[in-house]
């Protein structure tokens, strides 16, 4: 996490604009994939598009890429209009999910590929194909046929070959999907390293949160072909602006309720299916009596024996499972209202005495910064 | 359990012996002296006199020379036919006049023979009296013919690899700079090369058997080997024939059996590579 | 907009052209073409529609427009020139265009007995020789697909190998065999089965065996390739629960075959209807296959009409088999992707 940290320090709110998507929608027959989608990249950017299956994310890369013709609106790449310009003449080069190595290639032919379509001489095709091949660490088998490689080393083959031609745009589709847990660790910092040094703009594809996560300095999230919000990392975990964003990134409690106290530096919501009254401090912008929602992650919420002062913020409930997960720890509380509550807490101590164990009768409770409240 | 086990080699010894039999009592009596192709003369068998008969008989030798060109002229224009319409079918997606093409491309692989050579004849006919082109029947009208039909096969084997390759290994390609006539030529057509030399071995076998289009296409002085064994074994069974059967049984069991080795082995290769792979990665 | 775009494509495009390495030779082109033309080429056509019209305007040539002055032939009238039949249309002295449309080919077709018994009988014989290679060939197609794989290439390459020889000199080998003193009598008559030998050639019998003999590779291809496909744990499944091998086979294995049970029989059964070169050299000479009425028609009555509308029955006989075979074939063809 400290990586994507520097990497949101490093990324300047007022980053050269250098990928414009303007009212893009796309439709196949009567499926609308990409509904009237606007966006603005920054040069130097990592930009995620995180999303479920089907979210249209994939669509929009192709359509940067330029595999797919919007069906309104125009792609500007570096302010020139991208409107009927084909893949082959577009300064983007895209990393494919299943990396679309050429099977009758050695690794040295598929990377050099991109280089004799721009008929340069031979020798600076072998400089830059060997210097490229160094910096992924593949130098070693550049002989190597695809078939003759693993899956890791495919991967980063797949990476050389789309950065060997110095692009300013870099599309990645599920660039780590096909690599295991481990792997896929390693290779994330990897090629955070890589782009912060040739300093070439992402924008990523992923089903996996944690990726996005890791990776970007600005996450957009996609659903059903819109987008439903844009926001650094922390924005979209701490701040999102609606229950399906809030619900898609991490996992969080979602209480409905009625909003009862209405202030510029405080709200109260009452909520029926908490079982008491949450207390917000900071207002929000909702009608009087609006039905609202609180959502609380569940590392935000504090769990024991006692019942803290106070009469907002806390609701009782009894354990009913604990599922140790090395890290953490995660219990699932039934509360009085019946509802199941998720809360998660990290262990500090290898062997906890008087540890909290099945079918106790405990405490919730949370800060008041913590609930966010959504009116959507 | 133990019944099942027998029953799968009995099927299969029981079915291959209905394939071969026939041919292998061709093969042999091809070696037999007696001039009743049928009754075979122990006593002065086996001999070759009906292989150097064969090789004296100029109308055959002439037939098959004639058969060899233009199912070589054949098997190349349908492969490059066959190869473009596989490519279409497979990548271009929708297209006006796509469901013509894809019916236009799977009729003739079930059509009769008899309807394919009639309808092509009428059609040079007309064309002769309308354009003067083509002007009376022959080699080219054969050859049109037989392409008309075995581009068909090419299109199905060439359509079938494809699907079976991902088609962004043609975008990455693109992506990469490379323009659409550039893509095809270095990556779609080396990844279904293998296709097209099938390909182009089907159409050439289709054309050097088919006899009965070219009867209707073919004009005077331009018979090929099948219509030359056609007539020959309508007028009755000759031992010369058994002779050619058993050449060309032997020539195509080699080839086919030279070419399954040779692919077996680079497959055999590519296994021994990807193993290779997945230890050194342990 | 979008004509201010197409002619910009225009531009680029023929700058592309002639700067490329037949720049030379398109900048003749240009050169010696009308303005308005090039402008329309470089605008309407491109690499993609040049590819498809290729094959497409081949087919529609040479496959397409054959049907249509079939169809157009088998209304007109024979009579002794050349070409031997009366044109469609005329210009009746000069002045007015007259269609002569004559359905006395088709009357014919179906008030003489021999057309209509001859359809029947084709009808017959490509269905029986269908289902008996459909009884041959998939036990043949199943216990291939059930061998290891070595095996299985193997066998494969046996099924296919009698086909690249050659069909006609196969059909030949029979007629050897099944001769009067053939091998199949003389071993008869040696085992003291038969007193005499037994008439085989010019049989119902005789096509049969050789047209099974001829297709069953066009039975055994689909299935296999559509058996060896199943997933070995879907009858593991079926066993775990509780179906012997028997009930698993008609259960599990045999629904699942249907399409290439289906595009099998299609194979053998469509051609096999119009077969010319089986019934000519081993059929009955008392009843003929269409085909060889076709052929008689064409070649010894040089009844090019009739022929014609001999060949149309014959398709519409044949359109709702071979469009179920396309559906098929295109469905098999589009599943890979």
């Amino acid at each position: 996490m400290a990586e994507s940290q520097a990497a949101n320090g490093r990324m300047a709110a007022q980053a050269r604009e250098y990928v414009r998507v303007d009212r893009v929608t796309k439709r196949f027959g009567d499926f609308v994939a990409v509904d009237d989608v606007s966006l603005s990249i920054g040069q130097g950017e990592i930009f995620c598009l995180l999303g479920g299956s089907g979210c249209g994310k994939t669509t929009l890369l192709r359509m940067l890429a330029g595999f797919e013709t919007p069906t309104a609106g125009s792609i500007f790449i570096d302010g020139q209009d991208m409107t009927g310009i084909p893949p082959y003449e577009r300064p983007a080069n895209m990393m494919f999910q299943s990396y679309a190595l050429f099977p009758h290639m050695t690794v040295a032919k598929n990377v050099a590929f991109g280089l004799e379509q721009e008929r340069l001489a031979r020798a600076e095709i072998t400089q830059r194909v060997g210097e490229i091949l160094e910096l992924v660490r593949m130098d070693a088998y550049a002989q190597r046929k695809p078939h003759q490689l693993s899956g890791g080393q495919r991967q980063r083959v797949a990476l050389a070959r789309a950065l060997v031609k110095r692009p300013k745009l870099l599309l990645l589709d599920e660039p780590l999907g096909a690599l295991d847990k481990k792997l896929r660790e390693k290779t994330q910092f990897e090629l955070l390293g890589i782009q912060e040094r040739l300093g070439v703009t992402f924008v990523v594809v992923t089903h996996d949160q944690e990726e996005a996560m890791t990776l970007a300095t600005r996450i957009g999230v996609m659903d059903r072909g819109e987008i439903v919000q844009v926001g650094t990392p922390t924005e979209i975990y701490e701040y999102p602006t609606s229950k399906f964003v809030a619900d898609f990134i991490g996992s969080v409690n979602m209480f409905e309720g009625r909003l009862v106290e209405d202030e510029p530096d405080h709200v109260r919501i009452d909520s029926r299916d908490l079982g008491g009254t949450v207390y917000v401090d900071h207002g929000i912008s909702a009608a009087p009596e609006a039905t609202v929602w609180t959502a609380i992650r569940p590392e935000k919420i504090n769990i024991g024996r006692e019942r803290p002062d106070g009469p907002d913020n806390v609701v009782r409930g009894v354990v009913r499972e604990i599922a140790y997960m090395g890290d953490i720890s995660v219990f699932l509380v039934a509360i009085d209202s019946g509802r199941m509550v998720r809360v998660s807490r990290p262990n500090i101590v290898r062997q906890a005495e008087d540890r909290i164990s099945w079918d106790e009768t405990v405490y919730l409770s949370w800060h008041a910064s913590s609930p966010i409240v959504l009116t959507q | 359990m133990k019944r099942r086990e027998l029953f799968r080699p009995l099927v299969l010894v029981a079915g291959f012996a209905f394939l071969y039999v026939p041919i292998l009592s061709m093969m042999i009596f091809s070696f037999n002296n007696s001039r009743l192709v049928t009754v075979w003369d122990a006593a002065n068998s086996p001999t070759l006199k009906w292989y150097a008969a064969l090789f004296r008989n100029e109308q055959i030798l002439d037939a098959a020379w004639l058969s060899i060109r233009i199912g070589a002229m054949t098997a190349t224009g349908a492969v490059i036919l066959g190869t473009l319409a596989g490519l279409v079918l497979a990548r271009f997606g929708r297209f006006r006049g796509r469901t013509l093409l894809s019916g236009m491309t799977t009729a003739p692989l079930v059509m009769p023979e008899v309807i394919t050579g009639l309808s092509l004849l009428l059609l040079f006919v007309t064309m002769e009296q309308l354009l003067g082109w083509p002007a009376g029947r022959g080699v080219l009208t054969i050859t049109i013919a037989h392409v008309t039909f075995t581009m068909a096969y090419v299109t199905v084997i060439v359509q079938a690899r494809l699907a079976g390759f991902d088609d962004s290994l043609e975008e990455a390609a693109m992506d990469l700079g490379a323009r659409p006539a550039k893509v095809f030529f270095r990556i779609t057509l080396p990844l279904i090369l293998p296709a097209i030399v099938s390909g182009w071995l089907l159409a050439f076998t289709l054309s050097w058997d088919d006899v009965v289009i070219s009867q209707f296409v073919a004009g005077p002085g331009s018979s090929t080997l099948p219509m030359v064994i056609f007539s020959k074994v309508r007028l009755g069974v000759s031992p010369d024939v058994n002779a050619l059967a058993t050449i060309l049984v032997v020539l195509v069991a080699a080839a086919v059996t030279v070419g399954a080795l040779l692919m077996r082995r680079q497959e055999h290769r590519r296994e021994r590579e990807i193993q290779l792979a997945v230890a050194e990665n342990k | 907009m979008s004509g201010s775009r197409t002619r910009q494509s225009a531009v680029s495009s023929r700058t592309r052209l002639t700067s490329g390495r037949m720049g030379p030779l398109w900048e003749w082109l240009f050169r010696i073409a009308p303005a308005s033309w090039s402008e329309y080429v470089l605008q309407h056509w491109s690499g993609r529609a040049f590819v498809v019209a290729v094959p497409w305007l081949w087919l529609a040539l040479f496959f397409l427009v054959p049907f249509l002055i079939v169809f157009k032939i088998s209304f007109a009238e024979v009579r002794i020139a050349m070409p031997p039949y009366t044109p469609l249309i005329e210009w009746v002295s000069g002045q007015a265009l007259a269609v002569k449309l004559n359905l006395a080919n088709y009357t014919y077709l179906f008030t003489d007995d021999l057309y209509v018994s001859s359809y029947l009988y084709s009808i017959k014989v490509a269905a029986v020789s269908a289902l008996w290679c459909l009884a041959i060939g998939y036990p043949m197609a199943w216990a291939m697909a059930r061998s290891t794989p070595t095996w299985r290439s193997v066998l494969l390459l046996l099924v296919m190998l009698p086909s690249f020889t050659s069909f006609l000199l196969r059909v030949y080998a029979w007629v050897g065999l099944l001769k009067n003193n053939g091998p199949i009598n003389s071993v008869l008559l040696a085992l003291g089965v038969i007193d005499e030998p037994i008439a085989l050639v010019q049989t119902d019998f005789a096509v049969y065996i050789a047209i099974v003999y001829s297709y069953l590779p066009f039975m055994v291809l689909p299935l296999y390739n559509n058996l060896e496909k199943h997933d070995p744990a879907l009858l593991e499944a079926a066993a775990d629960l509780g179906a012997r091998p028997a009930t698993a086979f008609l259960r599990i294995t045999l629904p699942l075959s249907r399409d290439g049970i289906v595009a099998g029989l299609l194979l053998v059964f469509i051609p096999a209807v119009g077969e010319f070169v089986i019934p000519s050299l081993l059929g009955r000479t008392d009843q003929l296959m269409i085909g060889r009425v076709l052929s008689d028609e064409f070649f010894a009555n040089r009844d090019w009409p009739v022929a014609s509308a001999v060949a149309i029955v014959m398709l519409l006989l044949l359109v709702i088999p071979i469009m179920v075979f396309q559906r098929f074939q295109t469905r098999d063809l589009e599943r890979g992707r």
